[in-house]
This record gives C-alpha cells, sequence and structure tokens, in this order.
C-alpha cells in the first residue's frame, strides 16, 4: 500500500528536479535567518546562490548534534515562536536536551510521513492502531499518534509501561497494529505468555518497530512469537521524528527514505567525505522542507549504506540498510540515547573528581539491562556499608533522573576496570543485534 | 585512647581475602583484629595491625582502596552481661554505633570490643566516666 502513490514512486529526474528546488529554498531559508548557518555559509565561503544542483551539496557545512546543544534551546528555530506549535526533546549530556520545533505544516508533513510509513507495512483507515511508544518530549508517542490520524486508523494512545493492562486493551479492542519498540514487543509476547494469553489467536497483524537498534533475527522472533509481519522503521528527533524512513512490507529488506523531504547522503565519519552508492559509511540527511527547525547536512552518527533502484513495492526512493553501528559511542539502551560522557558527568557531580568507570549493556530476555562500574578510590570509599551502599543508590538515581534509564551500580576495586592501551575501555556492549 | 583500623575496599570474588592477607604477612604485618563485612557485591575488611602505615602502603602499592578509621577499644570482663552493660550506658546517652566487632584476649580473661562511632570523642568522655576501660592505641597494636 503506498499512501503517496506521486511522491513515493516518483521517477528519480523528477525527484532530483523537486529536490534540487526545495534544497536551493532552504538553504537561503537557514541562510537569511539562522546567524549560526549565516556564519557557517560565509567560513566555507558559500552563498544560498551557489546550490545549482543536488551535486553541491557535498559544499554545504556539516551540522552536528553539539550545535543543536550550543543554541539550546531554540537558536536553530527559523521562526518566531508563534508560528512554533509544538516542542519536543531528547536526552542530552548532563540533562540538557535536544531540542526541535515543528510549525502548524512541519506537524501536518510529519503526520503524512508517519501516514505512509503505515501504509507501508500494510496498515489502512480499517486498522487499529496500538500506539505504546511513549507520550511525552519523546516524539514516537506522538508522531506516530498524528500519523495513525492522518491515515484514518483508530488510534489507542497506550504509551509505554503496564504491560499486562497493554495486552488485556490489544485483545479487548483487537488492535491489529503494534507500534512500539522491537524489545518491547519481545517483552510483551513474554508477559502474555506468563499471564496466559497467545498472541497468535489475536488480531495483530503487523508492526512498526523503530527507535533502537534491532536484527533480522530478532524481527524473525517478533514474526513468529506475535504472528505478525515485523517492520523497520527509521528517524531521529532532528530531522522530524520516526517517519524519515521506512521498510515495505513486501519485501522487507531496506528502509525507503521519504527523499522528498530528506536528502540522505553516505560520508566517510572521519575525512567527510562522500562516499557512492553502495558503499557503508555515517548516514547524513538535509531536511528540505521542514520549516521550524530546518538542519543542513545533520550528521546522524548512524552507520548504513544507500542502495539506489526501484522496490518491487513500485516506490522509487532510496533504500538504506539497516543502521549497523555508530560512529561515536552513543548507546541507545530501552529507546533511550546514552553517551558514556553523561554517565561521566554524573560521577564527576557525585566527588569532584572522575572515578574509573564502565558500562556494560546485557540483553536479559528482550530487555536491555545496563549496569555501571564504577571503581571505588579513596574518596569515594567508607569504612561503613551503609554509606557505600547509599553512593550506588545515589548514582542510580541520578542516572535514571538526568538520563532516564535505570541502571545497576556495582562498586568494583581500583583498576579491576580492563584498560586497553591504559585507556579504560568505557563501554561493553553484550548484545548482539 | 583512639585506636587506628585500616579498612579495604574487596569486591566480592574468590582469593581477594587470601591477597590482602598474604601481602601483609609478607610484609611482616601481624594482624590484631578484624572483621569482615559484606554485601552481595562487594565487603569492606577492616583490620587492626601492629604497623598500620605500612600496612597502608604495602596494600595501596598493590592497587586496593585503604582508608584509616579511628576507633576504640574497649575492655569488657567476659563474663555474661559484659557487653550489655556497655551499650546500656550508651543507650542511656543516646550514643550510636555504627559497627562493633569483638576478640579474646590471649590470657582469656577479657574480652576487647572495637567500636566505631560517629562521635568517638564524646564516647570516650562517657564511658571513662562511667569506669569502662578504653585501651590506648598502643596497647591494643602490641596485643
Amino acid at each position: 500500500m503506498i499512501f503517496n502513490e506521486e511522491f513515493e514512486t516518483l521517477p528519480r529526474p523528477a525527484l532530483e528536479a523537486v529536490q534540487l528546488k526545495r534544497l536551493q529554498d532552504v538553504a537561503k531559508r537557514v541562510y537569511e535567518r539562522v546567524p549560526f548557518y549565516k556564519n557557517k555559509f560565509d567560513e566555507a565561503g558559500i552563498k544560498p546562490g551557489d546550490v545549482k544542483s543536488i551535486d553541491d551539496l557535498k559544499n554545504l557545512p556539516f551540522t552536528v548534534k553539539q550545535d543543536l546543544r550550543d543554541n539550546y534551546p531554540f537558536g536553530l528555530f527559523t521562526l518566531p515562536m508563534e508560528d512554533i506549535v509544538r516542542i519536543h526533546a531528547s536526552s542530552g549530556t548532563t540533562g540538557k536536551a535536544t531540542v526541535v520545533g515543528y510549525t502548524k505544516k512541519d506537524i501536518e508533513l510529519w503526520a503524512e510521513l508517519i501516514a505512509r510509513t503505515l501504509s507501508a507495512a500494510g496498515a489502512t483507515k480499517h486498522d487499529i492502531v496500538h500506539n505504546a511508544y511513549g507520550y511525552g518530549l519523546f516524539t514516537g508517542g506522538l508522531g506516530l499518534h498524528y500519523g495513525a490520524e492522518r491515515l484514518g486508523a483508530s488510534v489507542i494512545p497506550m504509551s509505554g509501561g503496564n504491560t499486562k493492562r497493554q495486552i488485556m486493551i490489544m485483545q479487548d479492542f483487537g488492535s491489529t497494529i503494534l507500534a512500539c519498540t522491537p524489545s518491547y514487543a519481545l517483552f510483551m509476547a513474554e508477559v502474555a505468555a506468563e499471564v496466559g494469553v497467545d498472541f497468535r489467536k489475536m488480531k495483530l497483524r503487523a508492526g512498526v518497530f523503530g527507535a533502537e537498534p534491532w536484527s533480522n533475527k530478532m524481527r524473525l522472533e517478533i514474526e513468529k512469537k506475535l504472528n505478525i509481519d515485523a517492520v523497520d522503521i527509521y528517524g531521529l528527533s532532528e530531522v522530524i521524528g520516526p517517519g524519515v524512513a521506512t521498510e515495505c512490507v513486501e519485501e522487507k529488506c531496506g528502509l525507503h527514505i521519504f527523499e522528498d523531504h530528506f536528502i540522505p547522503e553516505i560520508i566517510d565519519p572521519l575525512t567527510g567525505k562522500v562516499l557512492p552508492y553502495g558503499e557503508k559509511g555515517e548516514l547524513v540527511f538535509t531536511t528540505i522542507t521542514k520549516e521550524a527547525l530546518p538542519l543542513i547536512r545533520y550528521r546522524t552518527r548512524d552507520i548504513t549504506r544507500l542502495t539506489p533502484g526501484t522496490c518491487s513495492c513500485g516506490r522509487t526512493l532510496v533504500r538504506m540498510d539497516r543502521v549497523s553501528g555508530r560512529s561515536d559511542d552513543m548507546l541507545i539502551i530501552r529507546g533511550v540515547n546514552v553517551f558514556p560522557s553523561q554517565i561521566e558527568d554524573i560521577l564527576l557531580e557525585i566527588e569532584g573528581i572522575e572515578p574509573h568507570y564502565q558500562l556494560i549493556v546485557d540483553r536479559e530476555g528482550s530487555l536491555d539491562i545496563l549496569e555501571v562500574k564504577v571503581e571505588v578510590n579513596e574518596r569515594l570509599f567508607s569504612d561503613e556499608i551503609k554509606k557505600l551502599q547509599v553512593l550506588e543508590k545515589r548514582i542510580e538515581k541520578d542516572i535514571k533522573e538526568i538520563l532516564g534509564v535505570n541502571a545497576t551500580v556495582k562498586l568494583v576495586e581500583p583498576k579491576s576496570i580492563t584498560r586497553s592501551e591504559g585507556k579504560a575501555v568505557r563501554v561493553i556492549d553484550n548484545r548482539k543485534f | 585512647m583512639k585506636v587506628e583500623q585500616i579498612s579495604i575496599f574487596l569486591e566480592n570474588k574468590s582469593g581477594r581475602l587470601a591477597e590482602v592477607t598474604k601481602l601483609l604477612g609478607d610484609s611482616g604485618i601481624n594482624i590484631r583484629a578484624l572483621s569482615l563485612a559484606d554485601t552481595s557485591d562487594f565487603g569492606i575488611l577492616r583490620l587492626i595491625v601492629n604497623n598500620t602505615e605500612k600496612a597502608k602502603e604495602v596494600l595501596k602499592k598493590h592497587n586496593f582502596t585503604v582508608g584509616k578509621t579511628e576507633v576504640i577499644a574497649v575492655e569488657v570482663s567476659d563474663n555474661p552481661g559484659g557487653l550489655a552493660h556497655i551499650l546500656d550506658i550508651l543507650r542511656k546517652k543516646d550514643i550510636n554505633v555504627e559497627y562493633m566487632y569483638a576478640f579474646v584476649e590471649r590470657s582469656g580473661k577479657d574480652a576487647v570490643i572495637i567500636f566505631r562511632f560517629d562521635d568517638i570523642d564524646r564516647a570516650i568522655q562517657i564511658l571513662t566516666e562511667n569506669k569502662i576501660v578504653v585501651l590506648p592505641g598502643e596497647k591494643v597494636y602490641s596485643l
């Protein structure tokens, strides 16, 4: 099913003509309205008028996550707040979030992109969409919600948590489409089994899963346990939220990027040089239609590759592989972005010194488990057990409050954390994607 | 009146305690009293030794986290009710014991109890006022 037949199946030359017009427009908009971009363009010696072809995109400056933080909260918006109708945010270092804004038109665009996404998974207005993405500052919940409404489906705004109730509602309301993180889908299956509910007897027929990395093996597991088609969806709040790219249920082989709104590039993360189709590198997006917060060549840090060609589903849009890794040390734990440096800041805050630490991520059943090992130095040490236990609890509480993830803190002896060439190994990710 | 105690952070894994005692033994340090407090993940080994500074130095050199705390050692007659009497004095003055451990003197006549208080000076004052024998550090190190 194709929601926007015209734009999702545009012949390449027509698509590229649309892209160029929109790219020229966005370059002009950011240059005129955002001091940050004016400076960047000027430094690079480029004027918006220099963009004469899509190929000229490679001469424009990059945008990175830190740029959003440096301009916190609204510094990169192109429009005054009276034109902004929605604000979302994702967690960031020491509680400073990455803030994104939307105009009314942006929200409409976003809804359409999610409607496209749901259609690609086979959903129609006759479906009942069970939306278990978190509602709130996170873009998942409201993003999927508006898109399902745009499609004309019936949305159940479940948000996360209270899994037994979710299963009961899914059963009683006859939900047909599930939207959540892939690990939560598997967790639901486990809980359903515990309470004696057979997922395979439910009306559920497809699911759109994203917000964290997952593997094809995990897809097969979800499809078997829930008896549904499991479709991978991709997005990030800086670009718009979910709805940047999606697999089609026909092929489930690569995610179609909605190129009429986002131009993707693959670059070498070290040199910044653009790589040809088929080569693995860092994914970069330029948003060409967004009004409130357009971004030029935003570096996602996600590693993937692009494959051109018309798909059997009819879409002419380029496909990206499942994200295979990150070009930085960011971890995604239960859908939450976690940087080791954030944990470092928390520890620094507590004792004014930086102890050695290590993050160990595991997957227990289908849920991510984060353990934080902290080496006990003399500043942290006490001869009383309860003081050390209070310390552990305090670090856990700070991590929960600042990063929004549950972690188990374990105090360990000095020099017990593995060091490689003198440098402590900060992250051990035992999850198999 | 105060006794120096060293405390060592230990992870709950086999061989750690053996390593500490071996290091001390090889350095000619004699352990006078000890206690081990533990949780599921880690433990704290508390020791009174005949040479605190040297023990600290040796352990630190081998990457152990070592702390030094002042505790007091109290002589208690090795009879029924001996400890209860002391605790009763402390309770009446509202002094909280953070932790304690005991050992018996070689003569077997008296027991020695090591106490850790938050307000150590006040505890010493109250105990001596009540005619409880608080042992000087030197005596404990050479017991």
